[in-house]
């Protein structure tokens, strides 16, 4: 009978989980769910070897583990720094990590065009998320965003390297899926590009898989090209009995027109089962698919608007982690009486005047 | 004149051949090894104290007892010649003067490694080196010391030169790894380290052209003998290759206990400041290590000689010490200009930064446009300090040292002349044809004459 396998116990932000030896602290992260799990924008849990490269799910090590309880001393990347036993870890409680983190989301944006208005990525763009989330309102970058020639990767797959924050997710989905190398980086440093060699189209059955996983708009679909936004399009579960993959697939429809095929992913914006190109750049209508109702989407995401049914709320635990609740910028309420929560305006007889909640 | 180990028979015509080598007494670390265990000699780096010369510093000795020695897999020694760093040309002299020096360096850390096919990654550039060095592989395969059962030992050995393309970011190890295998020169993310998945994920030892040079000595004379030498935990010699505003460029052996003031002047080394001129700053270590000015160069912070060793040349820490790195001694005068020095260092780390991961891809770029700025006389005040939050955010926070390396010359430059990057930009006309000169940085010697 083989040994019970010794589960490690590792504390994030103050609250504790229990993990198999080997999980990464980014994955420990995400048992916990919430704000404690630290963004990834190039680690991807079905591509071996991702991660390690943007630097964004940084995080601090305040004990290394019961045996060593030395701190580690640079901030690590979670997403391939295994936990050890009894290892504390820092992320949202950590002023270093909340700087470093800020100061990645600047490295990021300092050559992306910002053309959200025009991108297909556009709603669900993890750079967007994440620039929100942790970012700097303004840039102090004065110089000339870099620019590169275009590239032409085929009929279906439209590359904007414009966008590209390089995370190397296209590259490993290309080596992992297809046969042959068929895609990679060009170049160097901060003229990198990704590309085919010589203009080469991308051509495989499954290769269409590289627009989902791409975080940004760098790799979009071209049969969805300027078609429509992402957040009027519903998103519906569906499959079909595809030979070539397993046919489940999410719709995005608007009325009973489908617009876009893609995969179906996982509240890590990650792909659950790679589809192959014919059901995401063919099946294009209605009468492929059997329907099965539709996808739970995050309450954070714009596509959640529109009284949209089916939506799953967050794990909060901002007030676990930090004992107090979410900080607004100002509470609105402490320079003004106006609207006060605790007058209720139905009880007040004619128009609501200032005296009426100065009386409380 | 100090003790020399390395480059004792440099001068002896016809030592880059196998006879003459042999003849000045070559290869007698290769027939004490044979004859030793791989344990011991293990050990007796160890013992020796001997610390690797790429730049770290890091213990030779301890490194090789890392490596992982699974059953059945086989172990690889790498020797990185793959010396990029501007200023430093200490491994070129070596493998041009000495090579059969380098090649019975391997054999031995081979043996103890237990490493049948040895590895030298030699850079791009240095296009004729690996010529000189396949010479006198032949030649000490010819001879019995390379190939099958060394020596009637039964220890097999091949030495191959694998040439890089001309990557700085190669001389990291992990990318030295990758591109050796013929990838992409990218680091790789540790752990796992080389030690445990090094060359086609097996246990690797990657060392300095130097380090494993310096083996010959340390067990020529035994380790003990060698870690006398120099001064407390920098032992034994240092090759130290000078250049800049000197008399005399070049590259010099250092037994570690001479002060940084006496290499600078004196005449058996770099022999002093050419035309008269005065010293204004040197990097000590190549240049991805802080810039001192020349008050700090010969005092430490309290007062003490700043001494040409490990210790003493980070004395102070960042703030007013530097590093021995891979000791490329880069000396500039009252006439340099540090922002334009800056400047240039920043743009060589923002065409070598590999774009593997974002705060060195962009921010050595972006680092390089605001240094461009100011040397042009279209800075600003806040750019300065926009400079150094740069800086700060790059450090650390990347996968491989090339991050700190491109960090360290930018904070070092704004830290100690932060009045010269000021002039720059309250003289904008002024800059563009005129230099700022010592200012209060006065040459220690004249200050103390």
């Amino acid at each position: 009978m083989a040994e019970e396998q010794k589960l490690f116990k590792v504390t994030i932000d103050n609250i504790t989980v229990e993990v198999e030896p080997g999980t990464t602290i980014l994955n420990a992260a995400r048992k916990i769910g919430g704000d404690v799990a630290p963004p990834a924008m190039c680690y991807y849990s079905k591509l071996k070897g991702s991660g390690g490269k943007c630097r964004t799910c940084l995080v601090e090590v305040a004990a290394g583990s019961t045996a060593d309880p030395r701190p580690m001393p640079k901030l690590v990347a979670s997403c391939r720094t295994t936990v050890m036993d009894g290892m504390i870890v820092k992320n949202i409680t950590s002023e270093r990590v909340i700087d470093a983190r800020a100061g990645v989301v600047e490295f990021l944006l300092l050559n992306h065009p910002l053309d959200c208005p025009i991108c297909d990525q556009a709603g669900e763009c993890h750079l967007q998320d994440l620039s929100y989330e942790h970012g700097k309102a303004g840039t102090r970058y004065e110089f000339s965003r870099r620019t590169f020639e275009k590239h032409d990767l085929g009929p279906y797959i439209q590359l904007h390297m414009t966008r590209c924050i390089l995370c190397y997710r296209c590259v490993f989905t290309a080596d992992q899926l297809t046969n042959k190398r068929v895609h990679g980086v060009l170049d160097r440093g901060d003229h990198a590009e990704i590309a085919t060699y010589i203009e080469k189209a991308l051509d495989n059955d499954f290769i269409g898989n590289v627009i989902d996983v791409c975080p940004v708009g760098a790799l979009t679909d071209k049969t969805f090209r300027f078609k429509n936004r992402v957040w009027f399009t519903k998103p519906v579960d569906a499959h079909c009995g595809c030979d070539k993959c397993s046919g489940q697939v999410t719709l995005w429809m608007r009325g009973d027109e489908v617009f876009r095929v893609t995969a179906r992913k996982d509240e890590w914006g990650e792909v659950e089962e790679w589809i192959c190109n014919t059901c995401r750049f063919e099946r294009k209508k209605v009468s492929d698919w059997t329907i099965e109702g539709p996808t739970e989407v995050s309450r954070h995401s714009v596509i959640s608007q529109g009284h949209y049914v089916g939506i799953t709320k967050p794990a909060e635990t901002i007030d676990k982690v930090m004992g107090r609740k979410p900080q607004l910028l100002m509470d609105i309420h402490t320079v003004s009486g106006v609207n006060d929560p605790n007058v209720d305006l139905s009880e007040i007889e004619g128009p609501a005047h200032s005296d009426d909640f100065k009386k409380q | 004149m100090g003790v020399k180990l390395l480059l004792d028979k440099a001068h002896v015509e016809g030592i880059r051949y196998y006879d003459v080598y042999r003849r000045e007494g070559g290869y007698r670390s290769v027939e004490k090894a044979l004859k030793m265990s791989p344990a011991d000699i293990v050990e007796e780096v160890k013992k020796s104290g001997l610390r690797g010369r790429g730049g770290a510093g890091f213990p030779a000795g301890m490194k090789w007892s890392f490596i992982a020695k699974p059953e059945g897999v086989p172990r690889h020694l790498v020797c990185n010649a793959d010396e990029s760093e501007p200023g430093t040309f200490k491994d070129r002299y070596l493998m041009e003067f000495l090579p059969h020096l380098l090649i019975e360096g391997l054999i031995v850390a081979s043996f103890a490694l237990g490493s049948n096919a040895t590895y030298i990654y030699i850079r791009g550039e240095y296009a004729w080196i690996p010529d000189i060095l396949e010479q006198a592989i032949n030649e000490a395969k010819a001879n019995g010391w390379l190939g099958k059962n060394i020596q009637g030992s039964g220890f097999d050995c091949e030495i191959y030169v694998q040439r890089g393309a001309g990557a700085y970011i190669c001389g990291e190890e992990t990318a030295l790894i990758e591109s050796l295998e013929g990838k992409r020169g990218n680091p790789r993310i540790k752990p796992p380290f080389p030690a445990v998945k090094g060359v086609w994920d097996r246990p690797t030892v990657v060392n300095n052209v130097e380090t494993l040079a310096a083996v010959v000595p340390v067990i020529n004379m035994g380790g003990e003998a060698y870690s006398k030498i120099g001064v407390g935990k920098s032992t034994g010699t240092k090759l130290i290759s000078a250049c800049g505003n000197i008399n005399k460029p070049g590259v010099y052996e250092i037994d570690m206990t001479i002060s940084v003031e006496e290499f600078v002047y004196s005449d058996e080394y770099c022999g002093g400041i050419p035309n008269g001129k005065r010293l204004k700053a040197c990097i000590p270590g190549g240049s991805s290590v802080p810039i001192l000015p020349a008050n700090l160069l010969f005092k430490t912070a309290k007062g003490e000689q700043r001494m040409m060793n490990y210790e003493s040349l980070s004395d102070g820490g960042f703030a007013t010490g530097s590093m021995m790195g891979s000791g490329g001694f880069i000396v500039l005068d009252e006439d340099q200009c540090v922002v334009k020095h800056t400047l240039t260092l920043a743009r060589f780390y923002r065409h070598e930064s590999c774009g593997q991961c974002s705060p060195c891809r962009e921010g050595t770029g972006w680092m390089e446009k605001i240094l461009k700025n100011i040397e042009t006389g279209k800075g600003k005040m806040t750019d300065i300090d926009l400079l150094w939050d740069i800086q700060r955010k790059i450090e650390g926070n990347t996968i491989c040292p090339l991050g700190d390396a491109a960090a360290w010359p930018v904070a070092a430059a704004i830290r100690h002349f932060r009045d010269e990057f000021e002039w720059h930009v309250n003289n904008p006309e002024l800059c563009l044809t005129q230099n700022f000169g010592l200012a209060h940085y006065a040459d220690a010697r004249e200050v103390v004459a």
